[in-house]
């Protein structure tokens, strides 16, 4: 067990400033719509304004016949093709272009090619499709009735009936110990909660330009991919082109948050339109159709359960979900966990058993189901359990905060084994939490709570501790739809000592080209400004599973540092020769090999890098250069954790909330650039108060997404979002090379409980235990009289 | 991104001219002034017009001034400057207040008063203050201009009386003193439309002990109350003295009288709720403004 | 119809649809692509530019509305080869990570400087509370602004070419 430190010592070159700012603060960035090429060509898809129809036909003649218009396809003309459907990314199937139905309100059912963006808009009219409208289920909890509808008639041998929108059930843990201790517990607790659909809606939408070029046969694609090498793979499987005959930019990407994981329609359509018109082809979405089509998250109706001793020893947690993966199951996640790894909602309790059961149902609401954020579903996890211990604690009139001192696990045993079997690798929770609690001046807090009940004001505080597990994964555990998840890395010495790094991962916006030549500079010992990360071009880079789930830092990360020892044991060799030693006489400071007991006596990185480029006669087994490959197949996931506070107030004449204060005090291991951890941190706060209390998708029952606009699906502004107060403790990652464990999604993951329980703990003198996000000024009023709203559906 | 249909483009340079246009291009002609509210309904394609008449090159529409005892508001007023104008916070704190709450300040830089109340949708919270401080509108047509009160102004959800060849060129407010004035609204969101929201004007008698109510005027947002005002409320709150209770009776009668609808806002219940309890805090500020108790 | 106005110093005519939008004028017309555009009902302000000297969301303005008027974009906040204190400021305070929304940040706050000096937080939160960024939960921000008014205080001329230099 290393020592945890409050004040961690980054690597080398700590808080440097971003080489990405350069070009974004000047308005040089590259992002989708910016890419313009000889002959380019625009693209729009026709959607369906039903959640469930029958397609009787498709009328294009008109739209055809339009002056600027190149091309119009069609589901039928994607059949003659072989490219109607595509995989996913659970080895379900989706429709490019509908052929047979429409299943949900948006889909996609034809693309026109157009000289520009406002003629492909136009000739969208001049489609004329007749639609059957067909009963649609829209309420997940009845997917599964005698008489729902029945939506995939697609695949093979569904019938109508109870299973019939049934996409899988899986569970974890030990369902008759579990059971054992809920018989005899003092205390058990049963509660429903919905973590609701939202969408990581990142600001800048989906989009791709597909350059086919008819006489090579290679297809240049430009998207918006968080995901390079796993997207070749999936346009050669639907498009049938050979993945040597594909290569995938990812320019600038102006957010992804796990939107930007799977492969969306119009990008298979804008492939087809370049290959049909033997011209490039663009197609970015307007933000409709990304928040109506593109990967939803979350969407979790689960019944939670905590069993505990009367006093405040947590025996067990027991839960089962429902989860809705609409129409098709587009779930972003490794193929072995279709729920993620929910199975960590033991959260960060020495429990005694575990069990959870998730059942996936089909919907007629858009597909998905990817991680905005939430490292596989671990968002719904912690919610789930960090909910439930807030209900203990009502029920025990216990202080949430000693609940959970009580019941954290303790620093010595690590590594842990959790009662659903995830190995948890570091962590001195207590330290993190009391920090937490000082930052806070929780027992002030509590104080001036009390005082303002006797007000009649609505004061909340609420805690939140999280365990995340990221790093996704361990070939042998973690696939996605076959493909191993460890990635590669190159690095090459320059002659003249500086350098170049190609990784696999995709930043978004986390700051790769900075954190990744941090990583090199602190192995090798030159400046972070001489190393030039190469990333987003398959060509350019080796192969890798791309950015999401947290795991460019734990997998990408250690991939660099391992690549850089490489080489530094490379230059050893290079060094002895030169020096005219044996490489066991050598030892390293940063940046130099110098002869050991002679350090005066030695040669610099750059002076290697040229040597090993020159003539030098170098010891048999030694090729020449300064360079290095590896693949970085992890050895666990890093488990990242935090405890956060918040303090809302409630206006109860309203319902309105306030985030008065937010302490996050996260623990992400080793910190490369505290600077970017911190941000990461801002980020996922606000993500959190926005989820907790004004971000959600709901349908009607006639089919129609309530959230399709900014208008409708509300983000958090600046005026939303407290001043974070952020702390730190240290503890590393046991297996990682330089300690380093994930921590994009962190705050996402560990601020909605937070807020919740804040909101909770204010209406706690209304008797009000639990009521489900978002806490909207009316769910809010709703709550405090005793019959809060279901969110997912529209409000009557 | 979505972009609007195709649309033929016209400058008026005077309202005269725009009056002129209007005119020659018919009823599918749509004035175009700050525009955030047209152009975003014609990239979605709800709105097709044939023809734009833009006035915003007109000279003298946004203009605000005292002309004898009236408040006058320029059409082509912009939010931001309303909120700007000390001489209409002076006179209608109720008119910050709700300039503060409208939108956010990057729209509030181009959206205009005389497009809020022509687009008269039905959370719009212009019409709602508007409503309660009786104010008048002047609409231009070409033989002339007419003065409409504002509480006669809206037919209904996106209609008005100004019709498809007029324009609307002002509003006056008539000063009187003694009065207090104040805003409250519940939104999701900053920047987002009212759940509810309420403005309240009220003017007292200083003559007697206990303040009592001599006018009140009273406007409702997003409510379905009948041209954005409580007129039962106003009606039982004159002559009444100035206390929280008789405030709270004005909010439950403006409650009881509005006919909100459920929509992800929130329930009609909740609303209703709303509407009482912002009628009420509105008055309450207001009340203590017009005391000089609070600014 | 033809359309001339003045983007960042310089005039520009082009023959254009009077139904573009002067974001894709900008654009798609002039190749000036570091404004962008993030949704369609003028509310993540990804978009804002300045017309005659005022923040507008550009999305939800015609082309030939900002004829014979004066425009401003964030490629004009960059006066020779050096760059606006607010500029600065982002990249000092990490005020920004995948870099889409911080165009339009930058530019209403460049003119909430010209117009506050020394704001307070709740006044810069204020005047980008219609703006949405998705990465920095707006901190950063917040506190590049503030930078950016501490060093332009006590810059030596107007222009704030007193301003402390940062290395990009």
């Amino acid at each position: 067990m290393t020592a945890v430190q409050e004040q961690g010592t980054p690597m080398g070159y700590g808080s440097m400033r971003r080489k990405e700012d350069a070009r974004f603060v000047r308005g040089k960035g590259l992002y989708i719509d910016d890419v313009r090429l000889r002959g380019m060509l625009h693209g729009a898809v026709l959607r369906s304004p039903y959640a469930h129809a029958r397609i009787l036909s498709v009328d294009v003649t008109a739209a055809e016949a339009h002056p600027k218009v190149r091309a119009v396809i069609t589901g039928e003309t994607l059949l003659d093709r072989g490219m109607a459907w595509m995989p996913t990314l659970s080895g379900d199937q989706q429709a490019v272009l509908a052929t047979d139905k429409v299943r949900f309100q948006g889909q996609e059912v034809a693309f026109v090619v157009a000289d520009d963006r406002y003629a492909a808009r136009d000739a969208l009219e001049l489609i004329d499709v007749e639609y059957e409208p067909l009963p649609a289920v829209m309420d997940a909890r009845r997917a599964l009735d005698d008489g729902a509808p029945l939506i995939r008639d697609d695949l093979a041998g569904r019938q109508p009936g109870p299973a019939g929108n049934h996409v899988f059930d899986w569970d974890a843990g030990d369902a008759a110990r579990t059971e054992e201790i809920f018989a005899r517990a003092d205390v058990t607790i049963a509660e429903d909660l919905l973590y609701p659909r939202v969408h990581p809606a990142p600001l800048e939408t989906c989009g791709a330009v597909a350059d086919f070029d008819t006489i090579s046969g290679k297809l240049t694609m430009w998207s918006t991919s968080q995901a390079p090498h796993a997207h070749r793979l999936l346009y050669s499987l639907a498009a049938g082109i050979p993945e040597h005959k594909i290569r995938v930019i990812s320019p600038d990407i102006g957010g992804g948050f796990g939107n930007k994981v799977p492969i969306y329609p119009g990008y298979l359509c804008a492939v087809i339109g370049s290959i049909i018109c033997g011209r490039p082809v663009k197609w970015v979405e307007d933000r409709s159709e990304n928040l109506m089509s593109t990967s939803f998250a979350r969407d979790y109706h689960m019944h939670g359960e905590i069993a505990a001793t009367r006093d405040g020893k947590i025996l067990a947690v027991r839960v089962h979900v429902l989860a809705d993966h609409g129409a098709f199951n587009g779930a972003a996640q490794p193929t072995k966990f279709p729920a993620g790894f929910f199975g960590v909602f033991t959260g960060s309790y020495d429990l005694e058993a575990a069990y959870c059961h998730v059942t996936g149902v089909y919907t007629n609401k858009a597909p998905g189901g990817v991680a905005y954020s939430c490292s596989f579903r671990i968002t719904e996890a912690v919610y789930l359990v960090e909910r439930m211990v807030d209900m203990l604690a009502f029920e025990l009139d216990a202080d949430p905060a000693e609940l959970r001192m009580k019941n954290l696990l303790r620093p010595d045993q690590f590594p842990y084994t959790c009662a659903t079997g995830w190995v948890y690798d570091s962590g001195d929770y207590a330290r993190t939490l009391q920090l937490a609690l000082d930052k806070a001046g929780y027992a002030e807090l509590r104080r001036e709570q009390a005082a303002s009940r006797e007000r009649g004001e609505l004061m909340g505080i609420g805690i939140s501790f999280f365990t995340e597990a990221v790093g996704a994964g361990p070939r042998k555990h973690m696939d996605i739809l076959g493909l191993g998840m460890a990635d590669g890395c190159e690095l090459r010495v320059h002659p003249t000592g500086s350098a170049v790094l190609r990784i696999s991962v995709q930043t978004q916006g986390q700051g790769h080209e900075t954190t990744f030549a941090q990583i090199v500079a602190e192995e090798l010992g030159i400046s972070p400004d001489d190393i030039d990360v190469v990333h987003g071009d398959t060509d350019q880079t080796p192969f890798g599973l791309g950015t999401y789930g947290s795991r460019s830092t734990p997998v990408s990360g250690a991939a660099a540092a391992v690549v850089a020892r490489r080489v530094r044991e490379k230059a050893r060799i290079v060094a002895a020769a030169m020096l005219e030693v044996s490489a066991d006489d050598l030892d390293w400071e940063k940046g130099r090999w110098f002869v050991r007991g002679d350090p005066d006596h030695g040669r610099t990185i750059a002076e290697i890098a040229l040597a090993a480029h020159s003539d030098l006669d170098l010891p048999e087994g030694a090729e020449g250069h300064l360079d290095a490959s590896c693949v970085y197949n992890p050895p666990n996931l890093t488990y990242p954790c935090g405890a956060y506070i918040c303090v809302v107030d409630v206006d109860p004449g309203t319902g309105k909330v306030s985030v008065r204060r937010f302490v996050a005090v996260d623990d992400c291991g080793v910190r490369i650039n505290p600077m970017i951890v911190e941000g990461q941190i801002h980020g996922g706060l606000a993500d959190g108060v926005g989820m907790a209390l004004m971000e959600v998708i709901a349908f009607d029952a006639g089919g129609n997404c309530l959230g399709g606009s900014f208008m409708d699906y509300l983000l958090p502004t600046a005026e939303e979002c407290p001043s974070w107060e952020l702390g730190e403790t240290v503890t590393p990652s046991p297996h990682h090379p330089i300690g380093a464990k994930g921590v994009g999604e962190s705050a996402t993951v560990g601020s909605p409980p937070a807020v919740v329980n804040a909101v909770m703990d204010a209406l706690r003198p209304f008797g009000v235990r639990h009521a489900d996000m978002p806490l909207t000024p009316a769910q809010v009023w709703c709550a405090i009289q005793g019959r809060p709203l279901r969110t997912d559906l529209a409000i009557t | 991104m979505q972009v609007p249909s195709h649309v033929e483009y016209e400058r008026a340079t005077s309202v005269e001219h725009a009056l002129e246009l209007l005119a020659r291009f018919g009823p599918e002609s749509r004035v175009l002034a700050g525009g955030h509210s047209l152009i975003p309904m014609m990239k979605l394609r709800l709105a097709q017009p044939e023809t734009l008449i833009d006035i915003n090159g007109i000279s003298g529409l946004s203009r605000i001034a005292m002309e004898g005892d009236e408040l006058r508001i320029g059409a082509l007023v912009r939010h931001a400057q309303l909120l700007d104008s000390a001489l209409a916070g002076e006179h209608f704190p109720v008119l910050h207040d709700a300039e503060r709450v409208i939108a956010d300040p990057i729209v509030r830089n181009w959206g205009t008063i005389g497009g809020s109340l022509c687009q008269a949708d039905p959370s719009e919270d212009l019409s709602a203050v508007f409503g309660a401080i009786r104010a008048t509108a002047v609409i231009q047509g070409r033989d002339g201009a007419r003065a409409v009160p504002v509480r006669e102004f809206h037919l209904g959800p996106y209609e008005t009386v100004v019709a498809p060849d007029e324009l609307l060129t002002e509003l006056r407010v008539p000063i009187r003193p003694g009065g207090g004035s104040a805003y409250e609204k519940v939104a999701r969101r900053v920047g987002d439309w009212s759940v509810a929201a309420a403005g309240a004007v009220i003017w007292l008698d200083p003559a007697s002990g206990t303040p009592t109510v001599s006018e009140a005027g009273i406007g409702l947002a997003a409510v379905g109350a009948g041209h954005f005002v409580a007129e039962e409320a106003e009606d039982f709150l004159r002559g009444q003295p100035v206390s929280d209770e008789m405030f709270a009776r004005a909010g439950q009668i403006a409650a009881e009288h509005c006919t909100p609808s459920a929509d992800q806002r929130g329930p009609a219940d909740y609303k209703r709720h709303l509407t009482g309890e912002l009628t009420t805090r509105a008055l309450r500020r207001a009340a203590a403004r017009a005391c000089g108790q609070e600014a | 119809m033809e359309i001339t106005m003045t983007v960042n110093g310089a005039e520009y005519t082009r023959d254009v649809e009077p139904r573009m939008l002067l974001i894709h004028f900008l654009r798609d017309e002039l190749e000036l692509t570091g404004s962008h555009w993030g949704c369609d009902t003028s509310n993540c302000g990804a978009c804002v530019i300045w017309l005659d000297g005022a923040p507008l969301k550009s999305c939800t303005a015609l082309a030939a509305m900002a004829g014979g008027r004066d425009i401003r974009t964030v490629e004009g906040l960059e006066r020779d080869g050096e760059l606006d204190v607010v500029q600065q400021g982002f990249i000092a305070c990490h005020g920004l990570q995948c870099g889409f929304c911080t165009p339009g940040m930058m530019m209403t706050a460049r003119w909430l400087l010209d117009r506050i000096p020394d704001p307070a937080d709740a006044e810069i939160r204020e005047a980008i509370s219609g703006q949405i960024c998705r990465c920095t939960g707006y901190e950063n921000i917040v506190r590049s602004v503030r930078w950016a008014a501490a060093h332009s205080r006590g810059a030596a001329g107007p222009d704030g070419s007193g301003a402390h230099e940062v290395t990009v």
